[in-house]
């Protein structure tokens, strides 16, 4: 038996912030690589593209406010919100939507608020709403996943499509976009959501080719490597499990109740967690920990919310997929959440329990 | 000589230090919701300066005779007056921008920044101080909203002056800039998020230029005191 004791200041190792952004991006990796097996090169030069604008960008803006900006750089921070909204806009997109997109999140939503620590917005995810806003039609472009689609295309056509917007044999996206039979084919949350208002029950809904046995084919692969990439970011605690676990509680308990009312109206909670950017959205961008809230219990919170407001605007709102808006709206709330979740002080009564402690000591003289 | 001083404080109050829409924040409303082009923008900061000095001048006139208690009703009918003649003007001369500004033109009766003056300024001063106290803050009201019309019009549509002939009448339409055309408007610029930025860019585009000047003022200050040392260090 070895019984050892240490006294405080205890041993650990404070990770650098460069080391967090980095293992984060490692653990988007085999989600991008699925991406890019199932529905072509266009996340990677989209990639490419928003990477090289978001380390320029942030250079110039460091420039300007006369900070170090080959220290702020290597911390790898500008890259991942680069990579964050790389592969949550189409494949397909023209270039300046991810070079717009991605100065919007570095110059304004990041560097004006004061750089990296200080900004109140995801940076990644309100450059997606601006772009979404802006730009409605480039941003649902989406294509069909390639084992559907009619032409097949490759690195060289991604890179013609997103620059010219035809690939190298000539065909424009709309072309891209249809299926064996010509048709063009909607995402697997559009498609549903289509056919629901439409009147059909969800059983039916679901015999769309995008769907393979109830599942969305490409997608529910996709949000399962993000899902495994995920469970290693907790597993080395560079995020807690609170904001990942509180979302899909709160997507869960949502889309059981409704599943439970009527199965053929509402989607099933396992249609909901595997479709769209639900898994990346809940350990990667969520977990951001600058927008986030920052106790154990607002944290939960702060999941729940997100888990629940994309439940709500994928069911009834105007928008096929939330991830984007449900975020800000609960970067919105964390000053609350955090004003009323600050965890009790060792050795100190907690708020409310002091209030009675002194509505006692009243009343006994 | 004092009443030059008058004239030309009023003036710096009014565009630069005071400005109702950088400074003051006042009828921000109008401001964000019609600001889409520079014509749109005009056509408003004229109808609001016209308010303006119209009702700073009576309010003016009639200031030895309102009851104290009473005065901020009775204000606010002279500016409600004034509002319906600007409106009817633009009615019956500029159809299509009265068309176009909807229902931004009754709304100039409940822009603050009309009340704030008659207030302020006009209700305790002499009527050419009042008059031109109110075109003042018109004219640095429309300033700003033109600023913010051309910022959003070439950002969401690539234009400048589109619709002037609204305004000015059929010789105008020539008044249109083209800078670049796109199939796809910017279309975060043209709705009420941009005006909100675009004004946030506004109001930190002044700040640094007043802390310019502030900086500036005070290195002549301290040039002026490091020569005055030197000079008594010769003579000692």
């Amino acid at each position: 038996m070895n019984f050892t004791r240490s006294s405080s200041p205890h041993h650990h190792i404070r990770r650098k912030t460069s080391e967090v952004m980095r293992m984060v991006i490692y653990a988007a990796v085999p989600g991008l690589m699925l991406q890019t097996w199932f529905f072509g090169w266009g996340a990677i030069v989209h990639l490419l593209l928003a990477v090289t604008t978001a380390v320029a960008t942030e250079a110039l803006f460091l420039e300007l406010r006369k900070k170090d900006f080959e220290k702020a750089i290597k911390d790898f921070s500008a890259i991942l919100t680069a990579l964050l909204l790389a592969i949550s806009i189409p494949p397909f997109a023209p270039w300046w939507i991810s070079v717009l997109g991605t100065f919007f999140a570095i110059a304004i939503v990041k560097q004006l608020y004061g750089g990296l620590g200080f900004n109140l917005f995801n940076p990644a995810m309100a450059a997606y709403v601006m772009l979404l806003i802006s730009f409605p039609v480039q941003m649902t472009n989406w294509t069909p996943p390639l084992e559907l689609a009619q032409y097949s295309h490759g690195f060289v056509d991604a890179v013609y499509i997103i620059f010219t917007g035809f690939s190298a044999e000539g065909y424009s996206l709309a072309q891209l976009k249809t299926d064996i039979d010509g048709f063009t084919l909607a995402t697997p949350l559009d498609s549903v959501k289509t056919e629901l208002t439409m009147g059909k029950t969800l059983t039916e809904s679901l015999q769309s080719s995008v769907f393979s046995d109830g599942l969305s084919i490409g997608w529910f692969w996709i949000n399962c490597a993000y899902l495994l990439g995920g469970l290693v970011l907790i597993r080395t605690r560079v995020i807690n499990w609170h904001i990942p676990g509180g979302m899909i509680l709160g997507m869960l308990a949502l889309s059981l109740i409704m599943y439970g009312v009527d199965s053929d109206v509402y989607s099933s909670p396992l249609f909901h967690l595997f479709n769209g950017g639900f898994m990346l959205g809940a350990f990667f961008i969520a977990t951001d920990p600058v927008s986030a809230s920052t106790t154990n219990r607002g944290r939960l919170i702060f999941g729940a919310g997100i888990g629940a407001w994309v439940y709500i605007i994928r069911t009834w709102g105007g928008y096929p997929d939330a991830i984007a808006f449900a975020v800000l709206v609960m970067n919105m709330a964390v000053p609350l959440i955090d004003y009323y979740t600050r965890p009790r002080t060792y050795g100190h009564y907690s708020e409310h329990k002091k209030s009675m402690k002194v509505a006692k000591s009243d009343k006994q003289p | 000589m004092t009443s030059m001083n008058e004239y030309r404080e009023l003036t710096w109050q009014g565009l630069w230090k005071n400005n109702p829409a950088l400074v003051q924040l006042l009828g921000l409303c109008p401001l964000l919701a019609v600001t889409m082009t520079v014509i749109n923008g005009l056509g408003l900061g004229l109808a609001t300066m016209l308010v303006l000095i119209g009702s700073n001048c009576t309010v003016s006139l009639v200031r030895n005779f309102v009851p104290n208690e009473i005065r901020i009703p009775i204000f606010v009918m002279v500016i409600a007056a004034f509002v319906t003649i600007i409106q009817l003007l633009m009615n019956a001369y500029t159809f299509q921008l009265y068309e176009a500004l909807g229902i931004f033109i009754p709304l100039i009766v409940t822009n603050c920044a009309i009340i704030g003056r008659a207030e302020a300024y006009a209700s305790k001063n002499p009527i050419q101080y009042a008059a031109f106290d109110g075109f003042m803050m018109g004219l640095g009201f429309t300033v700003i909203l033109v600023l913010l019309g051309a910022m959003r019009e070439l950002l969401g549509y690539g234009t400048l002056f589109s619709g002037a002939d609204l305004l000015f009448g059929e010789w105008a339409a020539s008044l249109q800039i083209t800078v670049f055309e796109t199939e796809s408007p910017f279309l975060l610029a043209i709705l009420p998020p941009g005006a909100f930025l675009g004004m946030g860019f506004l109001i930190a585009l002044k700040n640094v230029l007043d802390k310019r000047i502030e900086t500036m003022m005070a290195s002549d200050t301290e040039q002026k005191s490091v020569m005055r040392a030197r000079v008594t260090a010769e003579g000692s």
